[in-house]
């Protein structure tokens, strides 16, 4: 758990729904495991790409397609395991400062599809390595409506943003992603055409 | 031997326009050129540069990852996981290092076993030569299309000029 604060901590599920009520058509980039099953179904929607793997490459895709659409918000949820597995991105993306990236991270401290095994970020401040590496705004939540409150702050802001939501362990029950991983690409890559 | 600014044009002639990767030697005038015509986006890993070109490439654009041969082994689980299910294509410039043994020690091993790492994950791969430019640059551009994978553009010492003499 997350020591000396104190607060109701949300399920990453919760978290997501938080965020998801104050998204619009933001093209958004989901981390491999159970973050895209439960994004998928928690709001299914054409501008959702669900990784089904390569863990750790998540925040560069988000910021290969925030290069790519500058006028275009993108959010990348992303994970605990997976920030840990690629740290030089958090440098990457805090020297080319693209300003429409919110990059959030729900961190559990575990990987938990694979059984609850922990990650260092129980002892790691994954904000302050985002605010070291030159991140414009930093933040980090636990409670639904500073979840709330913040990213909607980010959504108007100049980024990049990092937002660190602690959560708990508990997943969400949620199937496979249904649509194949070419399937998905066509649909994203549609989606992103306007 | 091809001048780094032509082949630059080269490639922007049939479609690229988002260019990243991790530098080598043998690509260092072109990515010389590229940085001067504020086209290229250092990243600090291979993996990571090919997550950037894929998000270019959802985004829009048409992508090239410029690579040393030993960045190969990096990049590995994205292409294999990410690229080659998911039909995201993009461009792998590589530099190839250890060519027929003539290099040191820790580029031997990759420089003789590339080209069968590549045929074992399937990514189509072609190896530049000047005299061949217009056919190889043809080649690249069918490939990216047709096939929507990543497609190996090898560089050996000595084809594109680049920055030592």
């Amino acid at each position: 758990m997350i020591g000396p604060e104190e607060g109701v901590m949300q399920s990453r599920a919760q978290a997501m729904a938080a965020i998801f009520e104050v998204m619009t058509d933001q093209p958004l980039i989901i981390c491999n495991g159970f973050p895209s099953r439960e994004a998928c179904k928690l709001r299914d929607r054409d501008q959702n790409f669900y990784m089904i793997g390569s863990m750790g490459a998540t925040a560069g895709i988000g910021l290969g397609l925030a290069l790519a659409q500058p006028q275009k918000t993108v959010v990348v949820f992303d994970g605990d395991g997976n920030v840990l597995m690629s740290l030089g991105t958090l440098a990457t993306i805090g020297a080319l400062k693209p300003k429409n990236l919110i990059h959030v991270v729900f961190d559990n401290e575990v990987y938990g599809t694979t059984g609850n095994q922990p990650t260092y970020s129980r002892v790691v401040g994954l904000d302050k390595m985002a605010k070291a590496a030159g991140y414009v705004n930093v933040e980090r939540v636990w409670e639904r409506e500073d979840i709330v409150y913040e990213f909607k702050t980010m959504l108007g802001d100049q980024g990049p943003s990092f937002l660190l939501v602690k959560v708990n362990e508990q997943l969400e029950e949620a199937d496979r992603i249904a649509l194949t991983p070419p399937e998905l690409t066509k649909r994203f890559k549609g989606a992103m055409a306007f | 031997m091809i001048e780094a600014d032509d082949f630059v044009k080269g490639l922007q002639g049939i479609g690229f326009d988002f260019f990243t990767g991790v530098p080598d030697t043998i690509l260092g005038g072109i990515i010389a050129h590229l940085t001067e015509e504020r086209l290229y986006t250092p990243a600090v890993r291979e993996d990571e540069a090919l997550a950037m070109a894929a998000g270019a490439y959802l985004g829009g654009k048409i992508p090239a990852v410029l690579m040393q041969n030993s960045g190969l082994g990096n990049a590995l689980n994205v292409l294999d996981s990410l690229n080659l299910i998911y039909q995201i294509p993009c461009l792998l410039l590589i530099s190839w290092r250890g060519f027929e043994g003539k290099d040191a020690p820790e580029h031997l091993v990759m420089g003789e076993t590339m080209t069968q790492l590549l045929d074992m994950v399937r990514i189509p791969h072609r190896t530049l030569a000047s005299e061949t430019i217009v056919e190889d640059l043809q080649w690249t551009a069918k490939t990216f299309k047709e096939q929507r994978v990543p497609v190996g553009l090898l560089l050996k010492k000595g084809v594109v000029k680049t920055l030592q003499p």
